[in-house]
């Protein structure tokens, strides 16, 4: 997601082209600086200026509210179960895709791609109609007390649909990439498969994890779409902090609405933040990276 | 791609994967059409083309189409400013346009509220010019751009880095001015990359939700998209109505898929 920039030389550039350039360069330069300045930069600071300018303990006190602090726990312990399950299903999606071949591989390749593509309101609506009390596999597990929709299950499940692609998408292209020679040598002096694994692959897949994984999280405690149908809403029990900062909207709250929404992108800036970090760290892990050095 | 055969315990691993996704995904991709058309054909086919419905698709591939061209403009600029440009401040901006993708739809919709609503810090300004930007398509337009900003960005960076200044600089030898070696050189060679960004752009504004849901105020009609046409037909209980909509979403969501697909393909040594 993050993208290192390289700095174009200016020596390339042939002796006619500065006449005619610099007129150009300077208004599309600020063109996009300026669109992202209205479009992002100005947003943003307003709900940071809402939330905070009555000061840190009001912002707190909103936070702190009964309702509130449940919304924030929900949405931080499903994004939480959510990351830990889509890690590891992810990392050995990825894995079983790249490594190994089997019937419906390229079908299964194709479907990785549609959570991204199907709207989560829709996503949300899908799962109603398997899982809610009114569809049939919905009123089996309910017969048998488990009940998904209305219920923290149907939240964690809405998110792991949602942030499926993340981390497959991530580990994907390393693993691709990756120089087989190493885990060849493994073989050789007689590792075993999971040995194999353990000791060289997943060191050299972990950033790409990492980065999926947090990707995945941010992603987490910001949805919305597929959580407002499938929770149920309950203050206190089903609410997640999105859906409380809806509500905190609709009642008129726009402080409560701006220091919850404070918090969540701070959360998620910070993820952001490390994602970068992480990509810039990283190892070389591909053939062409290493040719780099 | 090795071609030998796997042992029991790769397959076990296979089985894990696609057991896995078929429970996630497949399951409920077909419980969407069950829901749709098990009453059968006929009320799908009413509940689709009421007034309300139609009205509600329209707006929805208008406001697709309008963030996408806006998108399309802007972050093409953005993307050559960032890959060909050299300026302080330009990691900066670079980390900007990620922003979007981290913002939660509610918080996007909280935003504009927060600038054009009721005490809002640019309400004079509209007030003055006479427009109604929350509550109505203005404010709509807008959210639905900002969610869907990075996506041509992100896919138009790669492939302009990498077919290099040559040939632009070989046709300013040639004596073509900057619009011409933009239009004839440079945007047949990203084409496909930014297909695959435009089509990214528009999936993705066509399925907006939280953030217009905020601004739209919900008149039904005026100002009701496509998912909010399913928030309120669950809301009033008409399940048909809101399952044919959501299924006509998704197939409008897998034709963009596949051509998604096909682009990105075209885009070539992108993943």
């Amino acid at each position: 997601m993050s993208v290192r920039l390289a700095n174009p030389s200016e020596a390339e550039t042939p002796a006619n082209a500065p006449s005619v350039r610099p007129w150009g360069r300077w208004g599309v330069r600020y063109v996009a600086i300026s669109y992202l300045a209205v479009m992002i930069v100005l947003p943003l600071s307003a709900i940071f200026h809402h939330g905070l300018r009555d000061g840190i303990t009001l912002f707190w006190s909103e936070i702190a509210s009964p309702i509130g602090y449940a919304a924030l726990k929900l949405t931080l312990v499903t994004a939480v179960t959510t990351t830990l399950v889509n890690a590891v299903m992810g990392t050995l999606t990825a894995y079983v895709l790249v490594r190994y071949d089997f019937p419906a591989r390229g079908f299964l390749n194709g479907l990785v791609d549609v959570p991204f593509a199907i709207p989560t309101l829709v996503t949300g609506v899908m799962l109603v109609v398997l899982y809610g009390p009114q569809g049939t596999l919905g009123a089996w597990l309910e017969g048998h007390g488990f009940q998904v929709i209305f219920a923290t299950p149907g939240i964690v499940l809405a998110l792991l649909l949602v942030t499926y692609p993340f981390v497959i998408r991530t580990v994907q292209p390393v693993l691709m990439e990756m120089r087989r020679d190493q885990e060849e040598a493994a073989y050789t002096l007689g590792a075993s498969k999971l040995v194999t694994f353990y000791r060289i692959v997943l060191p050299a897949i972990s950033p790409a994890i990492i980065t999926g994984a947090l990707l995945t999280f941010a992603r987490a405690i910001g949805e919305f779409g597929s959580i407002v149908i499938v929770a149920g809403n309950i203050p206190g029990r089903t609410l997640t902090a999105p859906v409380y900062v809806f509500g905190q909207i609709e009642s008129q709250n726009v402080r409560g609405a701006s220091a919850m929404s404070a918090l969540l992108l701070a959360l998620s800036f910070t993820l952001m933040i490390s994602v970068d970090w992480i990509q810039r760290k990283r190892k070389p892990t591909t053939a062409a990276e290493w040719e780099e050095r | 791609m090795s071609k030998r055969r796997h042992s029991p315990m790769e397959w076990a691993l296979i089985a894990i994967v696609v057991l896995y996704a078929a429970v996630l995904l497949v399951g409920p991709l077909f419980s969407i059409l069950w829901g749709a058309l098990s009453t059968g054909v006929g009320p799908f086919l009413r509940e689709i083309s009421t007034d309300n419905a139609l009205n509600a698709l329209k707006l929805t591939l208008l406001l697709g189409a309008g963030a996408t061209v806006i998108n399309t403009v802007f972050g093409v600029c953005i993307a050559w400013v960032l890959v060909r440009d050299n300026f302080r401040g330009r990691q900066f901006i670079n980390g900007l346009v990620d922003l979007p993708f981290a913002v939660s739809p509610v918080i996007a919709g909280l935003m504009l509220i927060l600038l054009f609503g009721r005490d809002g810090w640019f309400t004079w300004i509209a007030d003055a010019m006479g427009i109604k930007i929350v509550f109505a398509l203005p404010g709509m337009l807008v959210a639905t751009t900002f969610v869907s900003l990075p996506f041509v960005v992100r896919e138009v960076m790669p492939v302009l880095a990498q077919i290099g200044t040559e040939q632009e600089n070989a046709a300013y030898t040639m004596g073509a001015n900057s619009w011409q070696a933009f239009w004839h050189v440079t945007l047949p060679s990203i084409r496909w990359g930014l297909l695959y960004g435009i089509s990214l752009t528009l999936a993705r504004a066509i399925g907006e939700f939280g953030a217009v849901l905020v601004v739209s105020g919900g008149v039904s009609g005026l100002t009701e998209t496509s998912t909010l046409f399913i928030f309120r037909s669950l809301d009033d209980r008409n399940y048909v109505g809101a399952y044919a909509m959501a299924m006509v979403l998704a197939l409008i969501s897998f034709t963009i898929l596949m051509l998604m697909e096909f682009f990105k393909k075209r885009a070539g040594t992108r993943h």
